[in-house]
């Protein structure tokens, strides 16, 4: 049990490990963010789970980003991972092509998975390989699209062509 | 479990559970949503939950806002505890711009926060003693959720969804009229909590229906991504304001209590007794604010001209307040660049804004990491093989916010 995690030791760890298949090290306002490929996204994170020193079991949070310039590269995965004894938080960051969108799955490793990667699937349709019951979660059924994508823009707030008396101002 | 509670004539063809449709209005779910229960006889064999009928989409509404302007959408999260929610929103805007506050108004927000606590705690315990037949304790202490209620207004005006606070402090002192009420409220609250506390603590009723109903394991409910009292009634003492101080919690004295089987009556103890902490860190910080003298006494916001909107008299007077006026009301400051997680002790638990900025005027990307829709998804495995009462009670232990659920 390590209990003086710092984001030099994680690196060095993750790269002494996976070599430089992960890679883009940051640390925006100190939390240590990285990238791998999406094939390795279970390695990695089983890595994190296992290893004796590291233990990231927490899974506090796993969302979507849409990056519609990226080609090739538009949507990512965030993770953002806990080791609650030694008080560290770690983001890992997979990125996936949006015509292909097949991540595996993380619910094997954390129940709490199952919720948030359906989220991400209703609003980003991210395809997570594996999962149990992939389906909508917030948004209907029947819904067709993927509502948090960016070519989705919200109703310019300063449009005029409305007829303001429809709707009871005016 | 293995026990067969419906018989049917041999050779029947009829399934011999029932479907329920518990909610999604139904007065036990306490908010919108729904659960699909199949019952064997009174006996739950499985659940499925139904959520989103409350669901607005803040995340898309906040990639066309300025900062300021998503603290009304934080409100509705959790609205039990809205003040909980703005501060979390305002602390991660701070972080992300570099944002100081002073002393004193961590202080204040402590205050503000740890009355949201107890309004949210009180609010889920008498709810779980009104679901066990004890009406009288949710009618007593709603008393008091009125007085805090009532300290919430003196400071911004506002009850429920409170849109309190600005970027970098508040918006106004806190008046004369809302220390009274605090001081009020520290004076009169405790009797009325322990006369809350006697009425179901060692209540044989009461004990028969919550202990070991709804239990959770410590490493089951990590993994499930437990936060908050519902965690820690697993006995697990992880609490935000201990692990990662923020808003100068570090300078505060106080217990987090911790439960050992995670049922439905631990949850109520560690809620109760989280009250008692709330309280005793009120006391302390309504000390440290009355120990402020002179100028320092007045403070209540941080020197942040291009986030916090400058006093009145000097728009009218002054070039540069109008101008910084103008670009805050227009939402026309662009915001650095970056990526932030923050995240506060919420009233359910860790209350997380992932916020990505590309530098332009609103976030590019916001994500609320809300507890109740995390820790939702435990709500079979907590209730499967149990009693519909006692499904009902579970519910409503986890504080489930529909608003918090659905974001």
């Amino acid at each position: 049990m390590n209990m003086n995690l710092s984001n030099e030791y994680v690196q060095q760890r993750l790269v002494e490990k996976f070599g430089d298949q992960v890679h883009s090290f940051e640390e925006p306002y100190g939390m240590l963010t990285f990238e791998a490929p999406k094939e390795l996204n279970l390695k990695v994170l089983n890595f994190l789970f296992d290893d004796v020193h590291l233990q990231y079991r927490f899974l506090t949070d796993l969302t979507g980003v849409h990056y519609p310039d990226q080609a090739g590269r538009e949507l990512a995965v965030v993770y953002h991972l806990h080791n609650l004894s030694a008080k560290h938080r770690i983001r890992f960051k997979v990125f996936t092509d949006i015509q292909t969108p097949d991540v595996y799955t993380a619910t094997g490793l954390f129940a709490t998975a199952n919720w948030m990667e359906r989220e991400t699937f209703d609003f980003y349709g991210v395809n997570f390989v594996g999962h149990p019951n992939l389906k909508r979660i917030l948004n209907v059924e029947e819904m067709d699209y993927f509502p948090l994508r960016k070519e989705f823009p919200l109703e310019d707030q300063t449009r005029i062509d409305k007829d303001d008396a429809m709707f009871g101002r005016g | 479990m293995n026990e067969q509670h419906i018989r049917l004539p041999e050779g029947s063809i009829e399934k011999t559970t029932t479907t329920l449709n518990l909610g999604p209005t139904h007065p036990a779910t306490h908010g919108v949503m729904q659960n699909i229960l199949e019952l064997d006889g009174e006996r739950v064999v499985s659940t499925e939950q139904t959520i989103g009928y409350i669901h607005r989409a803040f995340e898309k509404l906040a990639e066309r806002r300025p900062l300021y302007q998503i603290t009304t959408l934080t409100d509705r999260l959790n609205y039990c505890s809205s003040p909980i929610n703005n501060m979390g929103w305002h602390l991660t805007c701070e972080k992300l711009l570099g944002v100081q506050t002073p002393k004193r108004v961590d202080y204040l927000r402590v205050i503000i926060m740890e009355l949201a606590r107890i309004s949210d705690h009180l609010i889920c315990n008498s709810i779980v003693g009104v679901d066990a037949g004890a009406y009288t304790g949710f009618l007593y202490v709603m008393q008091y959720r009125e007085l805090i209620y009532e300290i919430y207004e003196e400071v911004c005006g506002a009850r429920l969804t409170t849109n309190m606070g600005r970027i970098g402090g508040f918006e106004r002192n806190f008046s004369n009229t809302a220390f009274e009420k605090i001081e009020k409220f520290l004076k009169e609250y405790p009797k009325v909590l322990q006369e809350f506390e006697d009425l179901f603590i060692r209540n044989r009723i009461f004990m028969d229906r919550t202990q070991g109903t709804g239990g959770i394991s410590a490493e089951r409910a990590l993994n499930y991504g437990f936060t908050g009292p519902n965690l820690r009634a697993a006995g697990v003492d992880y609490d935000l304001r201990v692990q990662q101080p923020y808003s100068s919690y570090e300078d505060f004295q106080f217990n987090i209590p911790v439960g050992t089987t995670g049922d439905n009556y631990d949850r109520w103890l560690v809620r109760q007794r989280e009250m008692w902490e709330s309280l005793s860190i009120i006391d302390q910080a309504y000390r440290k604010v009355q120990d402020f003298k002179g100028k320092e006494a007045e403070v209540y916001h941080a020197d942040a001209p291009a986030y916090y909107l400058p006093a009145k008299a000097d728009v009218y007077t002054k070039m540069e307040a109008l101008i910084y006026h103008f670009k805050i009301v227009m939402g026309e400051t662009e915001i650095p660049k970056g990526e932030v997680y923050q995240a506060v002790e919420g009233g359910n638990g860790e209350l997380g804004f992932y916020l990505i900025s590309d530098g332009g005027r609103t976030p590019y990307r916001l994500h609320f990491r809300r507890p109740c829709f995390v820790y939702y998804q435990a709500y079979e495995e907590l209730i499967k093989g149990s009693m519909l009462s006692d499904a009902i009670m579970t519910m409503s232990s986890l504080n489930l916010i529909a608003g918090e659920l659905d974001a």
